[in-house]
């Protein structure tokens, strides 16, 4: 129902495009879908559609193409640490590895109490801070560099203690 | 068509209108230039790089203006240091295209190669096999084998569902677009779409219900693989055990030419069957698309519950008889009758049945009627379209009005075809009661209330005349008037005006009147008796207008025109099925004679049942909206005992003496003639 | 060069704030072009300034904004920040510490093409610049620099941000005018380029950050000032990307035509671990592999120059390389990536990236035989000159220099192999 609780927003973006080009808005609105659970249901790609005036498999094919949205749930927080080569000249695969183990996850999977998933992500335009990671949830996109992974793991900390007090 | 162009294609120089793509004027050079992703209906977007070639073009000299020149006098030809796609570039004046250079060939096996890393090579149990162009294009061009290793092949659904109709066997899928550019471009219903990216990238429905469009078969005829298939026609036969029949679609007045496949099936105890239909290219009618309707309907026909020999009525039993008996025993009735006899038909009919069916009738005095609740045909004939109208070459200075129909339910093709004229720069006048998709093509969107079409029209004429006179009421509320002013001026100022007029809220007299407004409208608009302006009949059913140039027509009262008749003929009609109220009626005749495919609800109620031919296992000839007569062949052998309906009528005829041609569908059209 | 002219914020403190930034004559150039100067003019300076765009393409700027359709309205410009490239990172320092100059870069432009809409396309990552800019353009707005009527004139412009969302190929233009109209990131076919073709079918101008955000400085000092620097063809400074295995990565303003040599030991502090530079990329993972020998480090870093180690400048982002790397390992890296961001549009790049990985694994694996490196280059060389955007093209550049330049390291992969020969499907 991104209609009706988001209805203020939704007008803020519309209005930044031409009124004939409605799909336009498909990505933003998205985000504010996506703002909500953390991923994007089929019942939010059908409503979107239906606002911009688009099927819901227009919608669908924009959440498969780009890699920032999700059809289906995750951890609370997404752990995107960039291993793309000038990060990997700088530590960032060992960096990765050893996050994981410490968390006691592959990447790729979510923690136990299901608050953090740890993915391997393309270059983040950060190679001279690599080690780097940033953070997606359902607030948006956070970036930490020049990490440990003990700093990194102080984060995740943080994070954990902030969910559960939010 | 624009200024010609000339180039040289592989040493054959050619001339073809501006704006023609290079691929395509290859063609009409004699050179065939493989493509997957391209399709002449579409728009090109050089996405498969199969169509690679070298293009060289003349150099201008700034100074002079005048082509460069080699030594020898020549134009000397400038050649890029790309091949490229032949199916996104448009000629170009002294262009020199090579399609056959070493290159070239390499790269084609290269595209091939690629391509074929994905695919999973199981042509001896696909669909497509014979017939695939991937196939094809491998063996003329492809590479000995693949360098890919097997193991590392992505193993994909091979049976995805992407509807009712519609499979997707994702391994086979060349993400060509072709399917998605279809439903996107060409009928705007973007019910499959491209999910992931890259190598990843794969057809996908998210709507609900699925892959559900009016076309959605078309694509599995436009697919260049074995990637989609029709839930009816999957692993059901392979191209080369086929034959194949001309045939006319009998589901609606567009008429559009399908080709029939048949193949002896040990399903139907080795008998033919029709094993698909696909379209037949007319671009007149109906392009290359037909709508599912067209392509899935045409079961019925090999149903099993088909009357297969004549039956009659023996206290109160219903009892198999020869034709003989039947035959006799209708002729004796309809004798005794005499001008008592009415004969009721629907336009489900080919003409010849029709002509032979009003022939008896009248030639003992009866009465004939059109089950149809349209009005209008005999002012079709009048006003209708005029011979070569073509509305796959109309654009700007055209004008269409549609009203009272919902062209995309009642008539597809022609939704389609309206669409595309829009598209190519025609207008568009849409007036109907209700909202209805074409409304997003309209240039003028007009809506009344139910019950004042005509009304509306005149209104249309009204504005027009040079001193209005001031018919307020519903109409003009409801028709924002400028709007109405504006879309007649446009209709009127025209080169070609087409209107097509349908049913939707009409009764049988106001449907009449809306047909005389709109001829008027024809009339005072100059746009009578030409070719690409006219009227054009939304019908009921495919050939109600042959019904109406047969000398039929509808019934104001169907119930007191069929009540105590002495003797009721009633053809390819079912009223009590679909009014139960006239079971009463029907029962209250003497003598009820149905001739039918099934056992209809009104069949249950006959004196006799005469067992009728489908449309698959006879011939004939249907009247389309735009009365253009369309022949169709039989496809099958004959069901049973059945009898095309002409030759029925002929046979009781020639037990009154009424002298009918009775042979061949062929014959009768020369009398008709 | 002492002066910085796109990093002044490494200078200025609290250029990010717009009383700081109009203090340093931030939005005067704006100011002066919109009210004292017709559109045709301030295209002119920049054309004689000699800018070239640093998206990578390298097109003369000015030039662009003159091929813009007169005949065709509404005009868009629209600021390229979807900084993927890996390697690259200036226009996120530029965004972050000098906004206001780059964004009077994007309105100047919008003038001189009398754009009355501009757009600019973040890469979806660059979450909080965007929400960082969208109140810089409504203090903008509020202070009268954008907007209705500016200075008075009929001239308006309004500003616009846009999030992608995690696709490399919006990067490229087409493709980021079809993902800013909401459809997949795909390149559109080219020519029509976007000055005739472009946002919504309407021409319109696609410039990288760094480029725009030269151009206030080069209305205001003049393009003489602007050809003073960098080299004669490749004019004006330029961001160097350092990144990789050296001391102090980084940002480095310096003029084009600077050599590999200075910016990797002057500013970049020699190479980590005091180990021997191998090899270069100069355009990220998008260039050839240079090997780094005397010739190559004093090669000027211009556009011109790079091409003679047989590599291009790209958008300068140089990434260092030394002897503890195996090149077959930067190739794994550089397929995956691209593999993972092919668009799928177009066959070549679609299915080559995917098998080229798949070689590489093997290759990477060491479980496989010098036939498999032989294919891979192969597999690259098929891929060249078909595709339908640049995407597939640059991923092959990193196959081919490396295998031919450093094919010791794939040897030695390979050398001990168990396996032979791949069978091979047919
Ligand atoms: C695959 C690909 C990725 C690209 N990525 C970027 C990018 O991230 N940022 C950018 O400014 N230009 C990028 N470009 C170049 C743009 O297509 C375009 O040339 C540039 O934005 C034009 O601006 P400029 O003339 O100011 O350089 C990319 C090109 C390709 C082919
Ligand atoms: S080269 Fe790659 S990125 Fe470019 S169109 Fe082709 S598939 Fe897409
Ligand atoms: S047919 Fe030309 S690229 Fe596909």
């Amino acid at each position: 129902m991104i209609a009706q609780k988001y209805a203020a927003e939704i007008e803020t973006i519309l209005a930044k495009y031409p009124s004939d080009q409605k799909r336009s808005a498909v990505m933003p609105l998205l985000y504010l879908a996506q703002s909500k659970e953390g991923f994007v249901t089929k019942q939010d790609m059908a409503e979107i559609g239906d606002i911009l005036g688009i099927t819901a498999t227009d919608v669908a094919s924009i959440v498969g193409f780009y890699t920032l949205y999700y059809d289906k749930p995750g951890g609370k927080f997404r752990i995107q640490v960039c291993n793309d080569l000038p990060c990997a000249l700088r530590g960032a695969d060992e960096f990765l590895d050893k996050l994981c183990e410490n968390l006691g996850i592959e990447i790729g999977q979510t923690t136990q109490d299901g608050s953090v998933t740890v993915e391997a992500v393309m270059c983040l335009a950060a190679c001279d801070k690599a080690p780097m990671f940033q953070v997606q949830s359902r607030q948006g996109l956070t970036y930490y560099e020049n990490q440990t992974v003990d700093s990194a793991l102080e984060i995740v900390e943080d994070l954990r203690n902030q969910e559960l007090t939010s | 068509m624009g200024k010609l162009i000339s180039l040289e294609i592989d040493g054959n120089r050619v001339q073809v209108p501006e704006g023609t793509l290079v691929v395509d004027a290859a063609k009409r050079a004699g050179v065939n230039i493989p493509v997957f992703c391209y399709h002449p209906k579409m728009e090109p977007v050089g996405m498969c790089r199969m169509c690679l070639v070298e293009i060289g073009r003349p150099q201008i000299n700034r100074e002079t203006g005048e082509f460069n020149r080699n030594e020898d006098g020549s134009i000397a030809i400038q050649f890029g240091p790309k091949l490229e796609t032949a199916c996104t570039i448009p000629v170009s004046e002294g262009m020199v295209v090579q399609g056959f250079t070493n290159e070239v060939a390499r790269a084609r096996k290269d595209i091939i190669e690629f391509l074929l890393t994905s695919h999973p090579l199981d042509c001896p149990i696909c669909d497509k096999g014979g017939e695939c162009p991937l196939q094809n294009l491998t063996m003329d061009y492809g590479p000995g084998k693949s360098r890919f290793l097997y193991d590392e092949k992505k193993h994909l659904g091979k049976h995805v569902p992407l509807g009712e109709l519609i499979y997707l066997d994702q391994e086979r899928c060349i993400q060509c677009g072709r399917c998605v550019r279809f439903q996107d471009e060409v009928v705007d219903d973007a019910v499959i779409g491209f999910e992931q990216r890259g190598r990843s990238l794969q057809i996908v429905s998210y709507s609900e219900p699925g892959f559900d469009s009016y076309f959605s078969g078309n694509t599995t005829d436009i697919c260049p693989v074995g990637a989609l298939t029709t839930s009816d026609f999957r692993f059901g036969a392979r191209p080369w055990e086929m034959k194949s029949a001309a045939s006319i679609c009998t589901h609606c007045p567009v008429g559009c030419n399908l080709t029939l496949n048949v193949r002896r099936d040990h399903k139907s105890g080795g008998g033919f069957v029709v094993k698909r239909v696909l379209p037949r290219q007319n671009e007149w009618v109906n392009e290359i698309w037909i709508c599912d309707k067209g392509r899935f309907a045409h079961h019925y026909a090999s149903s099993d519950d088909r009357l297969t020999q004549p039956m009659i009525r023996v206290d109160g039993e219903m009892k198999p008889a020869t034709w003989d008996e039947a035959l006799d025993l209708v002729a004796e009735k309809f004798k005794e009758a005499g001008s008592d006899l009415q004969t009721l038909v629907s336009g489900r009919i080919s003409n010849e049945d029709l002509f032979n069916i009003g022939s008896i009738t009248r030639s003992l005095g009866g009465k004939t009627a059109l089950y149809s609740e349209m009005a209008g045909g005999d002012l079709v004939s009048m006003a209708g379209v005029g011979q070569g109208t073509n509305i796959s070459m109309l654009g700007a200075g055209t004008t269409i009005l549609v009203v009272a129909s919902d062209l995309e339910e009642e008539a597809p093709i022609n939704w389609l075809r309206v669409k595309q004229a829009v598209e190519r720069g025609a207008r568009l006048i849409l007036a109907n009661p209700r909202p209805t998709k074409l409304e997003r093509y309209a240039t003028h969107v007009l809506r009344y209330p139910y019950g004042s079409e005509a009304e509306f029209v005149l209104a249309m004429i009204n504005s027009l005349s040079a001193k209005p006179l001031d018919i307020s009421g519903s109409v003009f509320d409801t028709a924002r008037v400028k709007n109405l002013k504006e879309a007649a001026r446009d209709f009127a100022q025209a080169d070609n005006a087409i209107i097509l007029f349908g049913s939707e809220g009409t009764s049988l007299e106001s449907g009449q009147r809306l047909a005389q407004a709109c001829t008027n409208l024809l009339i005072i608009t100059d746009h009578i008796g030409k070719v690409n302006s006219g009227l054009i009949g939304v019908w009921d059913r495919a050939n109600t207008q042959g019904g109406w140039d047969m000398g039929f027509r509808p019934v104001e009262d169907l119930d007191s025109t069929l009540r105590n008749r002495q003797a009721l003929y009633i053809v390819a009609a079912d009223p009590a099925g679909d009014e139960p109220a006239l079971v009463e009626t029907l029962e209250s005749t003497e003598f009820l004679v149905v001739q039918e495919l099934f056992l209809t609800e009104t069949a249950k109620l006959a004196d006799v049942v005469l067992p009728a031919q489908a449309f698959i296992e006879r011939e004939g000839t249907l009247t389309n909206g735009e009365r253009r007569v369309q022949r169709f062949y039989a496809a099958v052998p004959k069901v049973g005992q059945t009898l095309p309906d002409f030759a029925i009528a002929a046979q009781i005829g020639s037990k009154l003496a009424i002298d009918l041609e009775g042979k061949s569908a062929a014959r009768v059209m020369k009398q008709i003639a | 060069m002492t002066e910085l002219i796109l990093l002044r914020h490494r200078d200025i403190p609290d250029l990010d704030q717009l009383e700081v930034y109009r203090k340093h004559g931030g939005f005067e150039p704006f100011r002066r072009a919109v009210t004292g100067m017709n559109p045709a003019e301030v295209t002119e300076i920049v054309k004689e300034s000699g800018l070239r765009g640093r998206g990578g393409a390298g097109f003369p700027t000015g030039l662009k904004w003159s091929f813009i359709d007169p005949d065709n309205w509404p005009h868009y410009v629209v600021a390229n920040a979807d900084e993927s490239e890996p390697g690259t990172f200036k226009d996120r320092e530029i965004m972050e510490g000098n906004p206001y100059q780059f964004l009077e870069g994007v309105a100047i432009a919008a003038y001189a093409i009398q754009a009355r809409e501009a757009y600019i396309y973040l890469r979806g990552e660059f979450w909080e610049i965007a929400a960082e800019m969208d109140q810089q353009i409504s203090n903008l707005e509020e202070a009268g620099l954008l907007g209705d009527n500016l200075f008075d004139t009929d001239y308006s412009l309004r500003i616009y941000t846009h999030l992608g969302a995690g696709a490399y190929i919006c990067g490229e233009e087409t493709a980021l005018l079809e993902s800013m109209e909401g459809k997949l990131g795909q390149p559109r076919l080219r020519p029509p380029f976007p000055p005739s073709y472009g946002l919504y079918g309407k021409p319109t101008v696609v410039n990288n950050v760094e480029t725009l955000t030269n151009v206030p400085l080069i209305i205001e000092r003049g393009a003489d000032w602007y050809r003073s620097i960098g080299t004669e063809r490749s004019t004006g400074p330029k961001i160097f990307s350092l990144s990789g295995r050296v001391n102090k990565p980084g940002n480095y303003e310096l003029p084009l035509g600077t050599t590999f040599r200075e910016l990797v030991f002057e500013h970049g502090g020699g190479i980590t671990d005091g180990r021997q530079v191998k090899a270069i990329m100069a355009a990220g993972a998008s260039s050839s592999l240079i090997i780094a020998n005397d010739e190559a480090l004093d090669t000027p870093m211009d556009y011109e120059s790079v091409p003679n180690v047989g590599a291009s400048l790209g958008s300068a982002s140089i990434i260092v390389i030394d002897d503890s790397v195996s090149i077959d390992w930067v190739l794994y890296k550089t397929l995956h990536f691209f593999s993972h961001e092919s668009c799928g549009k177009c066959t070549p790049c679609r299915e080559g990236t995917f098998w080229m990985r798949h070689i590489i694994d093997r290759i990477h694996e060491g479980e496989t035989s010098w036939s498999d490196v032989e294919l891979l280059n192969e597999v690259a060389l098929q891929i060249k000159g078909k595709c339908l955007c640049a995407l597939g093209e640059f991923a092959i550049e990193a196959v081919t220099s490396g295998i031919e330049r450093f094919d010791s390291d794939f040897r030695a992969r390979v050398a001990d192999t168990r396996s032979e020969e791949p069978t091979l499907s047919s």
